[in-house]
């Protein structure tokens, strides 16, 4: 089909029919003016081109989402220049130069011309690169609905033989990361460090970010190995509802201080999450060992995080209390006391003992 | 020849225009003046400083009073402005710098970390209501943010008073409860302001990040504690 005239770049040129595609839907979007601010699903192909044409390219065609966005712009600017020459030649060139001229028109017009292509520049890299828009259906939620798959995000489903539906919504999942942060900051307070808050919060937003994005686009890689049926939205959507465990788990425990409370949340809770998020990745991938690769580096690295969140702030407050020749081991449960106190308490006890 | 016509196409016009040097070129350039009272109007570039500077000070204190007494009022979103919040961003930072320097040299939040933050949570909240469906636009969403950081100013202001007296038990309950009614109120006020523009099965999810960015806000000021 268009094979042949894909070969003629080094880097693959542009797809001829996508091309004619462009005019095409040029002609529709001039001939029917719709509003500018529809989002990108509900667009004619033109205007949502940019998002839609990069499912339907392969990976070899080299005709990236720039290029197919510049293109697309270069095309409406033609169009534009075109209507503004017409405008031009049809006020009247005659007094071009005629008494203007001498007044220096040509400086003023060059200027303009400057003016115009630099706007143009600008409008086209805004409306490429910062146009929200592009994020609009993945915020499209009731609350009802959100209430609804954080409650299932607990719930592993055991049908495995077909793909699970997985929504694909940013919205919860960015709360419940920024609502993971506000535990941890909560948890740090209830854990007795007053030290170098303010690194604190940089690290807190760091980790928890870190962790969705960074994982997600790990596990997304792997599937994209194996093979496997999921994209990188759904499964940024798939940790961040399973992020909703954690959040429970550190809230409970971070108030009340049992070991043993917290393994066992930390199994209940952190194993029910992971179990639905590993039973929605079984239905969508095939073969054992494809199976066993990704499942069990997702269990892995989601049941880890939560043990090193909950004992990368437990640690601190043992550690202090250790160097104090803190009190006996059997006492786990920890009390929110300032510092200063339990130095002085220390320092007469010894005082006292010691006489 | 046919191209050198076409070259001089544009200069067509110059042929009748031929000016002999006898007759003096002379005539009255006089730019018409508009009405004067629509410029006086948009002109504020003629008037004294101290008008400018009191005229924007009554605007600034006159949102200060809406947001003290929340109602469903337009008034913070008719003509917002920056300047409030950016006052009290950087009196909230300045009042947080140098805390909690127990034995390190780090402390507490710095300056730049409480600026970076109320700012980079109030534009992602703006985002958020936007991408929900919002009708209000960015900078007048920043500007009721920023306004309603108010009550939790005045909760910090209250809780160095309480910190000079001591930092023991009794102390840090009171801190407790003014923290938490500051960001109550604080909460309430956006909401009034902001829910108006969502479709109301919405609001809640437009409210909920606006609670956890205040939350943050107090965990901070409760956490203050100052440097020796």
């Amino acid at each position: 089909m268009s094979a042949g005239s894909r070969s003629t770049e080094p880097w693959g040129g542009f797809d001829d029919q996508l091309i004619q595609e462009q005019l095409e839907v040029l002609e529709l979007k001039r001939t029917t003016a719709g509003p500018v601010s529809e989002p990108a699903v509900l667009r004619p192909q033109g205007g949502g081109a940019a998002v839609i044409d990069m499912e339907n390219m392969d990976d070899t065609s080299g005709s990236s989402f720039e290029d197919v966005g510049e293109l697309h712009q270069r095309m409406r600017e033609e169009q534009e220049v075109a209507e503004e020459a017409a405008a031009a030649d049809a006020d009247g060139a005659d007094d071009f130069l005629g008494v203007k001229g001498l007044k220096g028109q040509l400086g003023r017009q060059v200027a303009d011309e400057v003016w115009q292509a630099g706007k143009r520049q600008a409008s086209r890299a805004f409306n490429l690169y910062a146009n929200i828009d592009i994020l609009r259906p993945y915020f499209d939620v009731e609350p009802a609905q959100v209430r609804c798959r954080l409650l299932e995000s607990m719930i592993p489903v055991r049908m495995i033989t077909f793909p699970q539906k997985v929504a694909g919504e940013l919205y919860g999942p960015l709360m419940l990361v920024f609502t993971l942060v506000a535990i941890l900051l909560h948890g740090m307070k209830t854990s007795g460090t007053v030290i170098v808050e303010g690194t604190l919060m940089g690290t807190a937003i760091g980790t928890c970010f870190g962790y969705w994005l960074g994982v997600s686009c790990f596990i997304f890689f792997l599937a994209y190995l194996v093979n496997a049926q999921i994209t990188l939205l759904q499964m940024l959507s798939l940790l961040g509802y399973g992020l909703f465990g954690h959040c429970v788990v550190l809230l409970v425990t971070y108030n009340i201080h049992f070991h043993f409370l917290f393994y066992g949340l930390w199994l209940l809770l952190g194993g029910l999450s992971t179990l639905r998020m590993v039973a929605v990745l079984l239905s969508r991938t095939v073969g054992q060992t494809p199976r066993l690769l990704l499942c069990g580096s997702l269990a892995l690295l989601h049941m880890s995080f939560l043990l090193y969140l909950h004992f990368s702030y437990h640690r601190i407050l043992e550690g202090l209390l250790d160097s104090l020749g803190g009190p006996d081991p059997a006492a786990m449960e920890r009390v929110a006391r300032d510092v200063h106190q339990v130095t002085l308490n220390a320092t007469a006890r010894s005082l006292g003992r010691a006489q | 020849m046919a191209s050198a016509e076409e070259a001089s196409r544009p200069f067509a016009g110059l042929s009748d225009v031929s000016i002999s040097e006898e007759i003096p070129v002379e005539g009255d350039i006089a730019v018409p003046v508009g009405p004067s009272t629509r410029d006086d109007e948009f002109s504020t570039l003629d008037e004294p400083v101290k008008e400018t500077i009191v005229r924007d000070l009554r605007a600034v204190g006159n949102k200060f009073i809406h947001v003290l007494y929340p109602k469903r009022s337009s008034a913070l979103l008719r003509d917002w402005d920056l300047w409030g919040p950016l006052l009290l961003c950087v009196t909230l930072a300045l009042l947080l710098q140098g805390g909690a320097a127990d034995s390190d040299d780090q402390g507490g939040p710095q300056f730049a970390e409480v600026f970076v933050i109320i700012w980079f949570g109030s534009i992602v909240i703006t985002l958020n209501s936007k991408l929900l469906g919002g009708t209000i636009s960015f900078f007048q969403s920043l500007c009721v943010l920023g306004y309603c950081i108010m009550p939790l100013t005045v909760a910090l202001i209250v809780c160095r008073i309480v910190l000079l007296s001591g930092s023991g038990k009794v102390s840090f309950a009171v801190r407790l409860g003014v923290v938490t009614a500051s960001f109550g109120w604080s909460t309430f006020a956006s909401t009034a302001f902001l829910a108006d523009s969502h479709l109301t099965n919405r609001k809640a999810l437009v409210v909920y990040p606006v609670f956890l960015f205040y939350f943050v806000i107090g965990w901070m000021i409760l956490t203050f504690s100052p440097g020796n």
